[in-house]
């Protein structure tokens, strides 16, 4: 072997004796060449099958990860609807209105008695480490070392390194400007959430934060990952060690009622027990006071999410951006109350010029009205819809309650003509425009750190995320030109290989958290940049596993695990699948199509999935090219422990909203105990009702209410309700893993025999092997 | 009716790759749709195919609305037809002259980086790390073989 191979070959034709060919001999070099093209062919194909599946499986992360943001905007404007409605002294109102509550502390002297950790003692059994402040070098490489080992920092250095971040975030201004003459590269490094291993690794590839290296971190370093506070914690310190060196932005996730729903709440909760409350409420006003965006050379802007048509740099280092708590709650306007003195169709009235008020306010944040043609799916989801329908179900339950009081208490009705509806009338011109100003400096913030890019022209709401906007290429070139830039840095989207470009090379994605959907998804990044403000970039993987793992494997277990994830949707939306279902077989035959199967999940699920694709894994009988849709849901089911007696529809109900169950949860627990009493379930589930306009009866969440006490002290576990709702079915996961069983097989083959196999006998197949394409 | 399932088949390749959900996908992605919808195009057919449906100002992306009917035309007209497996089987044995069962990765990569349509340098060391059995550095090609023409879920 190894003979060299050259580009062209000999062709022997034989001829018959009248000229006609009979025979074709070609060369063997020409047999190589030809041989080659096929494998390469063959071999171009098996990627391209294979990137497909690994971008559908993608697409099941992101999908449901963006459903899950849209879920939660929607849930905090659903419960600042109901405070905004309902009368003061309403359980409910209280239950949740703490949220929306302006932080309560406003002058910086109270804010410091807040911060105030000098009466917190230290144990000396305390073997973590012990900070002494100003902060220098080397305590802030110990604290790394220190959680590297597992040591979690005393609440009391917490507090004090808060404090003390606090102070300096304050001084510093929206936009961070910095150059690369005073350290020779700058590191930017994106999207951590909570994954401290990936930021270890970087500091181990890269070397920590100094005089000579100099970083940018680009937002969203919490919530996910089960680390976030140590990520903080260290950022922080290296903050205050090199102020000159090291810049943080906000990224979306720097917000407290985002961290409600996806785990940073309950990670600070859980690892500070006696002083995460309060934590958390400093973290809130630290994350307000972050910077906004970077900038370095004047040339080349780093900001988490990225840009829309409307971004003006200029405004944005104007703003007070330490208003704005919340990206999903503007600052609030200031509001006259009017008592009414009449009643009944009066109060009507209110109601009705108040909704629409209220909507109009509601309909000014996040999603606005779009010039697009919204896609089928998220019409129905729009906010517009769904405040209308809930005002009517507020209105239902004030007019029963207004009955009812007339009926019982002549007191009552006072209460009711008192009733505080947030009135919207502008009392005068001025606080309109101010108003607006507050809008505007809003959607600018909303924009930078909630954004998307996107390949053609123009610049659209973001309807997936629920905020920010889409933008184009041009809109990219005229922002660059407009303030004499070059590049734009971002963050905010989970990218295989850690980095992307796009918009011809003039926005760059950076990633930093690896493995983020799953192990073996997709590779972290930082990147460099000298004075040349070239990009150097260097990418990793946390976890030695996954640097074993082949593409393959990698991608099989990916797939494996985005498709539990989707098995958890579908079995959350289980009684909606079956009416739909049913639709399409309205003969009861307890059949339908595989075609009538994808357009009922696409329907249903509101997911833009491949379903056609999907189907294959996801259904594994059917009897010519139909699906028992009852045995097939029968395999869905999970196995609740105690819950038998407990109505079916009751407890889809519940694990279809967990996520939302546990985000108002969390709201409730206002001493963050993890326990809320039976009184407050109650009141939760009324809340939740009202959100899904439900109809569950009340002897049934009483029902339920007493088997999941198992401690019989009236209260309830707020995590372990959560647990006992995990789709942790065995017979079904054994299943689905015997159904991948079946599929690696395939893809392994029988690798450990090869050894032993004898060498293949030759075939003589010239002539196929010659046929024309 | 045929012509909607392919109709079918083609939008489910093409919102995979749809990104913002606006029926746009990158250009450098058209490849890699047209080959998961079962097709072998070689390199020059691939351009060929692109030339048709880009924009008159290429963009940089593709629409569907152009993609589509380009697309349903070879599926139904059968063109950029896939290579029977048994022939890619005996590709690897052609190269395989003294027919030892197994290929160098030397040789094998040079075959595949200097003829017909060239591997990049990335697309051969990403080939051998599925090929390559580490232990023996020789790549045992007719398991290498069956991993390719595995049934795909489709």
């Amino acid at each position: 072997m190894g003979c060299g191979v050259t580009k062209g070959g000999e062709f022997h034709k034989r001829y018959d004796k009248d000229g006609n060919i009979i025979s074709v001999r070609i060369s063997a070099v020409t047999k190589a060449i030809r041989a080659a093209v096929l494998i390469q062919r063959w071999y171009r194909q098996y990627v391209a099958r294979m990137e497909l599946r690994r971008r559908y499986t993608w697409n099941i992360f992101q999908s449901i990860e963006y459903a899950g943001q849209q879920d939660q905007i929607k849930l905090y404007n659903f419960l600042g609807y109901l405070v905004d409605n309902f009368t003061p002294s309403s359980n409910e109102r209280n239950l949740i209105s703490h949220i929306f509550r302006e932080n309560e502390v406003c002058r910086d002297i109270e804010w410091e008695r807040f911060f105030d950790y000098r009466h917190i003692e230290v144990p000396d059994i305390y073997s973590g480490p012990r900070l002494t402040f100003p902060l220098n070098a080397d305590q802030a490489a110990d604290l790394v070392e220190a959680f590297r080992s597992k040591q979690q920092l005393h609440s009391r250095y917490v507090l004090q390194l808060l404090g003390e971040t606090w102070k300096l975030l304050r001084v510093l201004p929206n936009i961070n400007r910095i150059s690369t003459c005073h350290s020779k590269e700058i590191t930017i490094c994106g999207d951590l959430h909570g994954q401290l291993e990936d930021l270890l690794l970087i500091f181990y590839k890269n070397g920590m934060p100094s005089m000579e290296k100099a970083y940018v971190f680009n937002g969203d370093f919490v919530d996910r990952g089960k680390d976030s506070i140590e990520i903080l914690l260290i950022l922080f310190a290296f903050l205050l060690v090199y102020p000159g060196e090291v810049h943080l932005n906000r990224g979306n996730h720097e917000d407290h009622i985002i961290n409600l729903r996806y785990g940073f709440t309950k990670e600070v909760l859980g690892k500070y027990k006696m002083h995460g409350k309060r934590i958390l409420k400093l973290l809130q006003k630290i994350f307000s006071w972050l910077p906004l965006a970077t900038v370095i050379d004047q040339k080349v802007l780093i900001v988490h999410g990225g840009i829309s048509d409307t971004t003006d740099l200029a405004l944005v280092a104007r703003v007070d951006r330490h208003k704005y708590v919340s990206s999903l709650r503007p600052p609030k306007r200031r509001i006259s109350h009017s008592v009414r003195a009449s009643v009944d169709s009066d109060m009507d009235e209110d109601l009705v010029g108040s909704k629409y008020s209220i909507l109009n306010r509601r309909r000014a944040s996040l999603t606005y009205a779009r010039p697009f043609p919204a896609r089928e799916s998220f019409q129905h989801r729009s906010l517009q819809d769904f405040s209308s329908t809930v005002a009517r179900t507020m209105e239902e339950e004030l007019e029963i309650r207004r009955r009812q009081a007339a009926m019982t208490r002549p007191g009552y009705s006072m209460s009711c003509r008192n009733l505080n509806t947030s009135m919207l009338s502008p009392s005068s011109s001025d606080s309109l425009d101010a108003f607006e100003n507050v809008q505007n400096e809003w959607k600018q913030i909303l924009d930078l750190l909630w954004s998307d890019p996107m390949i053609p022209d123009g610049c659209v709401p973001n309807e997936v995320r629920g905020g920010g906007c889409y933008w184009g290429p041009n809109v990219t070139e005229e922002f660059l030109n407009k303030h004499s830039m070059q590049l734009i840095i971002r963050s905010h989207e989970c990218k295989q290989d850690g980095y992307e470009f796009c918009h011809n090379r003039k926005v760059l994605t950076i990633f930093s958290a690896s493995n983020y959907y799953e192990v073996g998804s997709n590779r972290g990044a930082f990147v460099r940049l000298g004075p040349d403000l070239v990009p150097y970039f260097i990418q990793y993987q946390a976890n030695s596993m996954t640097r074993e793992m082949s593409v393959r494997q990698s991608l099989r277990r990916t797939e494996h695990s985005a498709l539990k994830v989707l098995r958890e949707q579908l079995f959350a939306h289980k009684s909606d699948l079956m009416s739909a279902f049913q639709q399409h077989d309205k003969e009861n035959t307890g059949l339908i199509s595989l075609s009538d199967w994808g357009s009922a999940m696409s329907q249903v699920l509101h997911l833009d999935l491949p379903w056609r694709m999907l189907r294959s894994q996801l259904i594994t009988t059917t009897t010519d090219d139909m699906l028992d849709y009852h045995n097939w849901f029968r395999n869905l089911a999970i196995k609740e422990k105690s819950y038998e007696h407990i109505e079916q529809t009751l407890l889809d109900t519940l694990y279809k909203h967990r996520s939302t169950l546990e985000t108002i949860f969390r709201i409730v627990d206002t001493d963050n105990s993890g326990f809320i009493s039976f009184e407050d379930f109650r009141q939760t589930w009324k809340l939740l009702n009202a959100y899904l306009k439900m109809e569950i009866s009340e002897e049934s969440i009483n029902d339920l209410v007493v088997s999941i006490d198992t401690n019989k002290d009236g209260n309830i576990d707020i995590d372990e309700f959560m647990e006992s709702f995990r789709l942790v079915d065995k017979n079904m996961l054994e299943r689905g893993k015997s159904l991948f069983m079946r599929r690696s097989e395939e893809y392994d083959g029988p690798q450990d025999e090869t050894t032993n196999q004898p060498p293949q006998t030759p075939t003589n197949k010239e002539g196929g092997f010659l046929a024309p394409p | 009716w045929q012509n909607d399932s392919v109709q079918k088949k083609i939008r489910s390749a093409f919102d995979v790759f749809d990104h913002e959900q606006n029926q746009t996908v990158d250009v450098r992605e058209i490849g890699t749709i047209i080959r998961s919808l079962g097709r072998f195009p070689t390199e020059a057919e691939l351009h060929d195919v692109i030339a048709e449906i880009e924009e008159e100002e290429p963009a940089g992306f593709i629409r569907f609305e152009k993609f589509l009917p380009t697309m349903s035309r070879i599926l139904m007209e059968n063109k950029l037809r896939p290579v029977p497996e048994d022939l890619l089987l005996q590709a690897f044995e052609v190269l395989d002259q003294q027919k030892k069962g197994h290929l160098d990765p030397e040789e094998l990569s040079r075959y595949l980086t200097q003829e017909g349509d060239p591997f990049s340098q990335e697309e051969m060391e990403e080939m051998l790390s599925a090929a390559l059995d580490p232990e023996k550095n020789l790549i045992f090609y007719r398991d290498f073989v069956s991993m390719m023409t595995a049934d795909e879920p489709w």
